[in-house]
């Protein structure tokens, strides 16, 4: 069930026609998956004091509601390595049309997938996951359901999926946590099914996953017109 | 709904035929099934007169009883009013052969059908369509009989958005011997859509496959279409048209972008456990297998040849499909060998492919085929078979039929399709053993068997 914070983040988002990083990643998390610890502000002291307490390296990001595709237009800064490099990166950011504050997270490692879901015409909503990242769109590395999403549906995703030996310990590297992507793609599956009238498609990209589990490491929900 | 009463009418009124030209597409309707069918037939058109010595009825609710089936052949704008007429006179459903609806921009015209069929229950097929043909009780398809071939009685049924596509599967259902339950073409599919004849054709006891050929489903059709399959106990095979992209359309997400429409058609489906055929040439080969076997294999495959040619393309195209063609174990390579003619053990490769070499004859394939059904490792036998091999006789076909039904393993067949071999041929297809005009033919029958996921 949707709580009144998660219908209220959507009720804000409507108008504008998508929910800002920010508000989709809360969502995300009241809804049960993963998300970095972050803060958005628009103040470099703050954000300077967070990146502090979490430990660098850290990752900037421009919040703003005329960036759709933060990565097309220079929107992120990974890898900032200490108090310099995130005061340059904010400075960068802050400079970008429609700016409404820096978001800082801390770097995650792992495998990038991509998890996501759209309202199909003909079937209603579904689910895809894959190979994520900014090269999804090269590597079409993707499978696809039918949501609600059952067990033997997320474990017959993963199994046809080229790429699944990578999840699964490619060449002596650690496997995913095949457990904590289950779940994740579980609670999602979810969270589709109760905002199906509202929403148009939603990409999580990247999913970083690791053997410590599943995190949400960018997140856009388009919403229905 | 009852559709029992428009499939297997025991009378039909055609409505709109032409007291004058004999070609109007009511009138070959009226004919066929007055010459050929044994349902009574009443011709109906509001001018009234004789057709043929018959009288012309002019109007429905004239015909001294209540038809099963009334058939449409009235300009769009009239169509709703006959409906309507059709629903009073108490007749059991429609078939609305007319165009001009929806796919011309009347689609207020149809609201009012289906509005009208809905509040009485009334099943009617169409608009827009060639209707049904129900061997051995109708067929409203308004093409001469002479200019088609009808497949044989069988227990396959198929459903088609589009008339033309469906009898062009009529004729190869027929050249290939997969004889059909019922077809049919359901047009603009107003108030009967495909999952109404799914749920109709999983309880029907004539049909073991159900077929469709879908353009597209309307707006969560397909989530209903496939939920249904996912029950239904028989095979379910789609052919889709319209897979490519639409180009230029532009999308926000990259999971729009990627999650086009055929995607998530082809994954949906196999998700529900519906096999899709991708081409016509895999709808009829699927259709002829799982209509004999409704049975689920890994997709283990043993095959028999002659030819070692025919073995290596045969592994190949396996390999390709996702079917497996595990090695033969030692003792009963073996063992198969000290069965076979002694012409043939000593030269025989025996690993798989088994080649029994040009020296075969039809004791060797039996004898192969009766070992590779008892292997555990072996789910279906692949038999290729070149009728020019001098040991090969005609009765071959029907004596490893009887190898399947004594041995309960699936056995499809690939036989050259030359008129000389025809009797090989019926020996397998009428004792229902499948079999292809081509290698990936066969290989494509035990696919299908890997494909189909029983509920």
């Amino acid at each position: 069930m949707l709580t009144q914070e998660m219908k209220g983040i959507l009720a804000a988002s409507k108008k504008r026609g998508w929910v800002l990083e920010p508000g989709a990643k809360r969502l995300l998390g009241l809804a049960g998956l993963a998300i970095p610890e972050f803060k958005w502000s628009t103040s470099l002291d703050e954000l300077l004091n967070f990146a502090q307490e979490i430990g660098y390296p850290v990752v900037a990001k421009v919040v703003s509601p005329k960036v759709l595709h933060k990565t097309d237009s220079g929107g992120v800064v990974v890898g900032i390595e200490d108090e310099t490099g995130l005061k340059q990166a904010f400075g960068k950011l802050s400079a970008q049309e429609g700016f409404e504050g820096v978001l800082v997270e801390e770097m995650l490692a792992g495998v990038e997938l991509i998890i996501g879901a759209k309202v199909d015409y003909q079937f209603g909503p579904v689910i895809l996951m894959g190979l994520g990242g900014t090269g999804v769109e090269i590597y079409r590395d993707t499978t696809l359901r039918m949501a609600p999403l059952t067990r033997n549906d997320v474990e017959s995703m993963i199994r046809g999926l080229k790429a699944h030996e990578l999840l699964e310990g490619y060449r002596g590297s650690e496997p995913v946590s095949l457990e904590e992507l289950t779940r994740m793609l579980l609670a999602f599956s979810g969270l589709v099914m109760e905002i199906e009238e509202q929403f148009e498609s939603i990409d999580l990209n990247p999913v970083m996953c690791s053997s410590d589990g599943c995190v949400v490491a960018d997140a856009r929900i388009m919403l229905k017109g | 709904m009852n559709f029992q009463r428009i499939f297997e009418p025991k009378s039909m009124a055609v409505i709109g035929v032409s007291l004058t030209n004999d070609r109007h597409p009511a009138n070959v309707i009226y004919n066929k099934n007055l010459l050929r069918y044994p349902l009574k037939v009443f011709p109906v058109n509001p001018k009234g007169g004789i057709l043929q010595g018959e009288d012309v009825y002019t109007q429905i609710s004239e015909i001294p009883e209540k038809v099963d089936l009334a058939v449409v052949v009235v300009r769009a704008e009239q169509v709703p009013d006959v409906l309507d007429a059709c629903i009073q006179a108490g007749a059991g459903g429609a078939v609305v052969i007319s165009g001009g609806f929806a796919e011309s921009g009347r689609g207020d015209l149809q609201d009012r059908m289906v509005a009208l069929g809905r509040e009485a229950g009334f099943p009617f097929i169409g608009p827009n369509c060639l209707g049904i043909y129900s061997p051995s009780y109708v067929d409203t398809f308004f093409l001469p009989s002479e200019r088609l071939v009808q497949p044989a009685s069988g227990n396959v049924a198929i459903v088609s958005q589009s008339g033309g596509i469906l009898v062009d599967q009529m004729l190869n259902f027929s050249s290939e011997g997969v004889g059909l339950s019922l077809a049919v073409s359901i047009g603009n599919k107003a108030l009967i859509k495909e999952v109404d004849l799914l749920s109709y054709f999983s309880k029907d006891p004539k049909t073991d496959v159900i077929a469709f050929y879908v353009e597209g489903f309307g707006k969560s059709e397909g989530r209903d279409f496939v939920l249904a399959a996912s029950e239904c106990p028989k095979p379910v095979i789609v052919m889709k048209s319209g897979k490519s992209p639409e180009g230029g359309r532009a999308v926000s997400s990259h999971t729009a972008s990627l999650a086009g429409d055929y995607e998530v058609f082809s994954q949906v489906l196999s998700q529900y456990g519906v096999v899709e055929a991708r081409n016509q040439f895999e709808l009829v080969s699927f259709c002829e297998s799982l209509g004999c076997y409704r049975t689920s294999v890994k997709g283990r495959i043993g095959i028999i040849t002659g030819s070692g040619g025919h073995g290596a393309m045969a592994v190949d195209c396996c390999y390709q499909n996702g079917l497996s063609v595990p090695p033969i174990p030692e003792d009963l390579q073996e063992e198969i060998r000290g069965a076979l003619s002694r012409s043939v053990g000593p030269i025989a490769s025996l690993g798989n492919p088994i080649d029994l070499t040009g020296s075969a004859m039809d004791d060797d394939f039996v004898v192969a085929a009766e070992y590779l059904s008892r292997a555990p490792d072996i789910d279906c036998v692949m038999m290729l078979l070149l009728p020019y091999i001098p040991g090969i006789t005609s009765d071959l076909g029907a004596r490893l039929s009887h190898v399947v039904r004594r041995e309960g393993k699936p056995l499809v067949a690939y036989v050259p399709h030359v008129d000389k071999y025809s009797m090989l041929i019926e020996g397998f297809e009428l004792n229902r053993v499948p079999v292809s005009p081509a290698i990936e033919g066969a290989v494509l029958m035990a696919e299908a068997m890997r494909r189909w996921k029983p509920c």
